[in-house]
């Protein structure tokens, strides 16, 4: 039986970069589990030699004409920004201390 | 303010009104009833009545933009406007002001439609009662314990409370079509790839689709011709014209379907549907029959996987769309606590965690979960494939039938909060409207009647083929016509009067 138990859902939490609180993961575990339930059936649906959609129009690359055209300028860009400095996006340090 | 869009047209075209007076008109009738409804998370007064008088000015020059130039439109949340704030409904995107607009949006400007502003919505179009906003529910105007549908709940509310002529909405999964159904509107889901994605912020990019939130077919069909058509800045953009869909809904309103072959999906009616909402289903079918449509029961046995195929899916797509709000470059950033000198994933997590709601977070965790090894073919790689066949099913429906039929919503509006923390519950509401979804094919819902058991909304769906979105317009303006016949007015005559508390 399909189950996500709380030590996989705060794995997945982590991959997913989301902290959860202690009561999040005790709520979010039990409703993950029955929504995975209900879902399995598709196991069960004969799929030999179905290929996979992944779209739903058939569609190979799309090209456009290789020329310059306008987009936005950089303060339009960095508008939304929580912090810049020198027209640059100013974020926490990257690297962690086992790094 | 109850007039069509088409009316409005028609009375700034032979001078009658302006569009600084329909724009107030909607500005006022917003002061006076949202604060019971709360379809707008944002109103641009000032902006509006600028680009009304513009429109004036073009009117009074003779040289209209287009048809609908002038008659205002409220906008989903979820679609980005230059100059207005953008939330999407979620807390990560509390007063973030884009810097460009989405293409419908430009459309919308070229064609001189003014702006009224955001309408509220599921966090991330995640959900069918636009309580999983975090800026509040909106309510249904037929009974405002209710839930609107969702995840367009807003703008679905805005049309039926008369305080927009005209809305855009977004489906995903039935986000449009849903909340037309519980609300007694039109919505219309167009051909995926019809209307450009760009600027619409992705929930499950290969399923979203931006269409016409009306209060009758041929307003829908004028504003899908106006935001249509190929746009080169979205890679899936079907380039090809958008198609004659006003004059489908013309004809359509002659109520003559001789020669249409109507298309009953024995999979999407009977059990789990309320009996109000089937009753009213049949009733229409019996209209269209004697309009002189032909009447066929057509079988898709996959639809019965097609929710899991989509929860599935969506939850796929969107943990990976919603990635990129990642506290970085706009957006909420939140420092964790207890932490000195946090990094840059420390601050992700935390912000993260504050700024989606448990719906959001849910459907993210099952992605990660059904993408991940180990999982990824029993889950997601065989979804895709199921996907496959509810197309096929599509495919060899449309051998037998012109459109296929259906209710839109297996049942009325449901009471605020009765549904909130049960996702399978909610999930349900979704049943009828997936499958266009997954096949990329458009669909319409149009009001049905009340149901008999609570007086409330029903809708009744038509799906057509991909790129046929015409037949939706044709027999949709066909069954509007002889339910309006039978009525002997809309049925957003029957819906109480708000206003009397606010």
């Amino acid at each position: 039986m399909a189950e996500i138990t709380r030590d996989e859902l705060a794995h997945l939490a982590t991959l997913a970069r989301i902290d959860l609180t202690d009561a999040e993961l005790d709520h979010l575990a039990p409703q993950l589990s029955v929504i995975l339930e209900s879902v399995a059936s598709i196991q069960e649906v004969s799929d030999a030699d179905v290929p996979p959609t992944s779209h739903a129009l058939p569609l190979t690359n799309v090209f456009r004409e290789d020329v310059v055209v306008p987009s936005l300028t950089p303060e339009e860009a960095l508008s939304g920004a929580p912090e810049q400095e020198q027209q640059r996006f100013l974020v926490p340090r990257i690297l962690g201390d086992e790094q | 303010m109850r007039r069509s869009a088409a009316e409005l047209a028609a009375d700034l075209a032979a001078g009658e009104t302006t569009s600084v007076e329909l724009t107030q008109a909607s500005l006022d009738r917003i002061a006076e009833v949202d604060g019971e409804v709360h379809a707008f998370l944002h109103v641009d007064a000032d902006g509006a009545l600028a680009q009304a008088a513009e429109s004036d000015a073009r009117r009074a020059a003779g040289d209209p933009a287009s048809l609908l130039d002038g008659v205002p439109i409220a906008v989903k949340d979820v679609l980005t406007t230059k100059g207005l704030p953008t939330t999407c409904g979620s807390r990560i995107l509390e007063g973030w002001v884009p810097p460009y607009d989405a293409t419908v949006v430009t459309r919308l400007r070229e064609a001189g439609l003014p702006i009224l502003g955001k309408t509220n919505m599921d966090e991330f179009a995640m959900g069918s009662s636009t309580e999983h906003s975090a800026y509040g529910p909106t309510h249904n105007p037929w009974d405002l314990g209710r839930i609107p549908g969702g995840s367009g709940g807003g703008s679905a509310a805005a049309v039926a409370s008369f305080q927009a002529p005209l809305a855009l909405g977004t489906d995903t999964g039935g986000s449009i079509r849903q909340p037309g159904a519980v609300t007694g509107t039109v919505g219309v889901k167009p051909t995926y790839g019809g209307v450009s994605r760009y600027g619409l912020v992705a929930l499950a990019n290969s399923l979203d689709q931006v269409g016409p939130v009306t209060r009758t077919v041929l307003d829908a069909a004028l504003l899908h011709e106006v935001i249509g058509g190929h746009d080169p800045r979205d890679s899936t953009s079907v380039d090809q014209p958008v198609g004659a869909l006003v004059d489908a809904a013309r004809q359509g309103a002659d109520a003559d379907l001789r020669g249409v072959r109507i298309g009953v999906v024995k999979e999407l009616g009977g059990e789990g549907y309320q009996a109000g909402v089937q009753a009213r289903f049949e009733e229409s079918v019996e209209l269209l029959v004697g309009a002189g449509a032909e009447v066929v029961e057509v079988s898709c046995p996959h639809f019965v996987h097609a929710l899991a195929t989509y929860y599935l899916i969506l939850p796929a797509e969107a943990s990976s769309n919603l990635a990129k709000f990642d506290a970085m470059r706009y957006g909420l950033r939140v420092l964790p606590e207890g932490i000195e000198a946090p990094s840059a994933e420390d601050v992700m997590r935390a912000t993260r965690e504050a700024g989606f709601g448990d719906e959001v977070k849910r459907r993210i965790i099952l992605g990660t979960y059904a993408l991940s090894s180990g999982y990824y073919d029993a889950y997601y790689g065989q979804a895709q494939k199921v996907r496959t066949l509810i197309s096929r099913d599509f495919t060899a429906a449309f051998e037998q039938a012109d459109v296929l039929v259906s209710p839109t919503a297996p049942t009325t509006a449901f009471k605020l909060g009765e549904k909130l923390d049960d996702p399978i519950a909610m999930y349900l509401n979704d049943l009828a409207t997936i499958p266009a979804n997954l096949s990329g094919v458009p669909g319409i819902s149009v009001p049905s009647g009340l149901a008999d058991e609570d007086g409330l909304p029903a809708g009744f769906q038509v799906l057509a083929p991909a790129l046929a979105d015409d037949r939706c317009y044709r027999v949709g303006a066909a069954l509007e016509a002889l339910l309006l016949d039978r009525w002997g007015g809309p049925l957003l005559d029957r819906a109480p009067a708000l206003g009397g508390t606010a």
